[in-house]
């Protein structure tokens, strides 16, 4: 007991002291993203989104030198925790940006927010730490998971759709997936169909909805299985019989593969690359020119959490030691998002506008998504109200 | 259920058993020929399906693609053969089993560096792009019964080959004995050599005929090459002829099960019952059916003569 207080307290005094100094010199970012696997792509817009946001500051965040430190989760909560202690306790970083998967969220959370440091998520955003356990040292970017969903299921109540076959893959996010469409369509569910994580030819899932004659299929297929499935879809002659409806199934990360295929899909997002305002535009053509592709919402909530911590740190006078004014800044969220409308709510997640998207094809040859409604205005998640932090 | 879903679900089981029984074959012959457990052999499916979508890009044309990816992925596993394999024969199955899983995630990560993480995708031949009405409502491209075709044919010209001819017959003495085929003066080096480079393209072939209906992408073997050991150990090791057969059986068993098992089961008890136990044993389904036919058969259905 007493030899650990005597351990902690130099210790203790160290990171204060070595905070003191930092504050003068440089903010330390740690960017912890999948940079491998098959959903690399995902992880490398995230990276790319905030490097260009953090360019185009001129290197400095809230008028303070940055330094960015770039890590690879591998997708793997227990390696995500290893290297994210690394950013805390050998790079004493100041904030951690981060992660893209859901479950590597739930293994990093607490070594970041019990430290110095500020978590900021650039996607995932699960809802345990939207409701009770949200946490004032935690922010999100994105969206709560279960929203681009909520997108769809509002869709087509509102179309008058009766009948909607759900697929998604067998495990959390995909059950949390159709749970989500289901919060708002009241309609007949035709067949809840859960595939293996990973199945790549969906031949006899096609079939399956073929016989079933919905009026709307909803999916949630991410990565190389949204490129499959858009694909057989196509190829099946279903696309132009039963609207297709998902989310993070057609977006700017699998729209490269699955090119013509996906035209007219539908997806849910809380943002598009033809987002009218003068900051997204100029964003799309600087991550165009300087990364030869179309950015997804991935590296423009990558963008924003870079402007969020640049707001952050201004309004706290760049004094990266005063953690309760940089927290009243991150809160505040006084920035100009690539989306436009975007507040903070109280459990750290966006309260934002949320649409309709449709995949088009653009004059260049390549794919993007394209806004087409506005489904939710300043939509709160819906387990804000379970979380205890003051309004 | 209607008979022609049934009919369609059965006709995609065929598809999946084609494909298995394509990457199964090399499997099973390089591990009864040889003795040797290879697990990168699902990366020679990958790497046979990036060639294809390299040379087709190349040539803007899937043929020209495909008759330049089969030497390709032959040159490429007699390469590997070369450099690390032959120096792994004699060493027991541990050290095989560490060496092949380094090499799935060497050249996972190589092919990353080389065609990026995105997947990458093929059009489908114009000569083949049609598609047939099966059901109402739903078309079955022709190209996945182009798919079919060439694997049946290939079952069949394997088969000629493997029983008629004497390459055939050196390759089956050498599941049955391998040690004794040595001693009467042939040379086990080589036919180890093109045992292996056939297996290796059979696989690169399959990738190939897949790249234009999945994705082409990193890892995309790992999956498979689950499924193709079952195969194998369902099928005798070292049998192609028991490979065939329990491909096609695995095939049929995962796409019907995954389906109609769910369907099955509500009949049997209340809905959400059904389709919580569904969701959890049609993955199985396959497993089992491995289990129930080593439990009678231990050796597998055509085992090797020893």
């Amino acid at each position: 007991m007493f030899a650990k207080t005597k351990m902690l307290l130099p210790a203790a005094l160290l990171a204060l002291s070595t905070g003191a100094l930092m504050a003068q010199e440089k903010v330390k970012v740690g960017i912890m993203v999948t940079l491998s696997g098959p959903s690399a792509v995902l992880g490398q817009q995230a990276r790319d989104g905030f490097n260009l946001a953090v360019k185009t500051l001129g290197g400095k965040l809230g008028g303070v030198d940055a330094e960015v430190i770039v890590v690879d989760d591998e997708l793997k909560p227990d390696v995500a925790v290893g290297k994210v202690k690394g950013l805390l306790e050998r790079d004493q970083v100041n904030f951690v940006v981060g992660p893209i998967f859901s479950n590597v969220l739930q293994a990093i959370h607490k070594p970041v927010v019990d430290s110095n440091a500020f978590l900021i998520s650039p996607n995932a955003g699960t809802s345990n730490f939207a409701g009770a356990q949200c946490n004032p040292n935690f922010y999100v970017t994105s969206y709560q998971n279960d929203q681009n969903h909520e997108v769809l299921g509002k869709y087509a109540q509102d179309k008058g759709y009766k009948k909607l076959f759900l697929m998604a893959p067998n495990y959390q996010a995909g059950r949390d997936a159709l749970a989500g469409v289901k919060r708002h369509f009241k309609g007949e569910i035709v067949a809840e169909v859960y595939t293996p994580l990973g199945q790549l030819d969906f031949s006899a899932e096609l079939a399956q909805i073929a016989a079933a004659k919905p009026d709307a299929l909803f999916t949630f297929m991410p990565g190389g299985m949204g490129v499959n499935l858009v694909r057989q879809y196509r190829q099946a002659g279903l696309a132009d019989a039963i609207p297709f409806l998902s989310a993070f199934t057609v977006d700017e990360s699998t729209l490269p593969a699955q090119k013509e295929a996906a035209v007219g899909f539908f997806g849910g997002a809380n943002w598009a690359p033809d987002m009218k305002n003068p900051q997204s535009e100029a964003f799309v053509k600087a991550y165009e020119a300087a990364y030869n592709s179309v950015p997804g919402t991935y590296a423009m909530q990558a963008y924003d959490a870079a402007m969020l911590i640049d707001a952050a740190i201004r309004s706290a006078g760049g004094k990266l030691g005063n953690k309760d004014a940089i927290r009243a800044g991150l809160r505040k969220a006084d920035f100009k998002s690539l989306r436009g409308n975007f507040k903070m709510g109280h459990n750290g997640y966006p309260i934002q506008d949320f649409y309709l998207v449709q995949a088009v094809p653009r004059p260049d040859g390549k794919f993007q998504t394209s806004i087409r409604q506005k489904i939710f205005e300043n939509y709160v998640d819906v387990y804000a109200k379970d979380c205890k932090l003051p309004n | 259920m209607s008979m022609t879903l049934l009919y369609v679900q059965t006709l995609n089981g065929l598809q999946l058993g084609v494909l298995l029984f394509l990457i199964a074959a090399g499997l099973t012959l390089v591990f009864g020929v040889m003795d040797f457990i290879n697990l990168a052999h699902g990366v020679q499916y990958m790497i046979g399906a990036y060639l294809a979508a390299m040379f087709t890009a190349l040539t803007g044309n899937f043929f020209y693609g495909l008759a330049l990816a089969l030497p390709s992925a032959l040159a490429f596993g007699l390469l590997l053969e070369f450099l690390i394999f032959r120096h792994l024969y004699d060493r027991d199955h541990l050290d095989q089993v560490l060496a092949t899983f380094g090499i799935i995630l060497f050249l996972n990560q190589a092919v990353k560096v080389i065609w990026g993480a995105a997947p990458l995708s093929v059009p489908i031949p114009e000569a083949l792009s049609g598609s047939i009405r099966l059901m109402d409502g739903l078309l079955y491209p022709v190209y996945r019964l182009a798919i079919i075709g060439s694997g049946l044919a290939i079952a069949v010209l394997l088969g000629i080959l493997v029983s008629r001819t004497r390459i055939g017959m050196l390759v089956r003495a050498g599941a049955s004995n391998a040690p004794m085929v040595s001693a009467l003066g042939v040379d086990i080096g080589k036919l180890f050599m093109v045992v292996f480079g056939f297996g290796a393209m059979l696989a690169g072939f399959a990738g190939a005929m897949v790249a234009p209906i999945l994705s082409v992408e990193p890892g995309m073997g790992d999956n498979l090459l689950i499924l193709t050991f079952v195969v194998i150990v369902i099928g005798g090791i070292g049998s192609v002829r028991g490979a065939f057969i329990a491909a096609i059986l695995v095939g049929l068993v995962d796409t019907l099960g995954r389906v109609f098992g769910p369907q099955v089961l509500r009949a049997l008890m209340d809905p959400s019952a059904a389709s919580q136990a569904g969701r959890a044993l049609a993955p199985m389904l396959t497993y089992i059916l491995m289990a129930a036919i080593l439990f009678f058969r231990p050796g597998g259905l055509f085992p090797a003569k020893k």
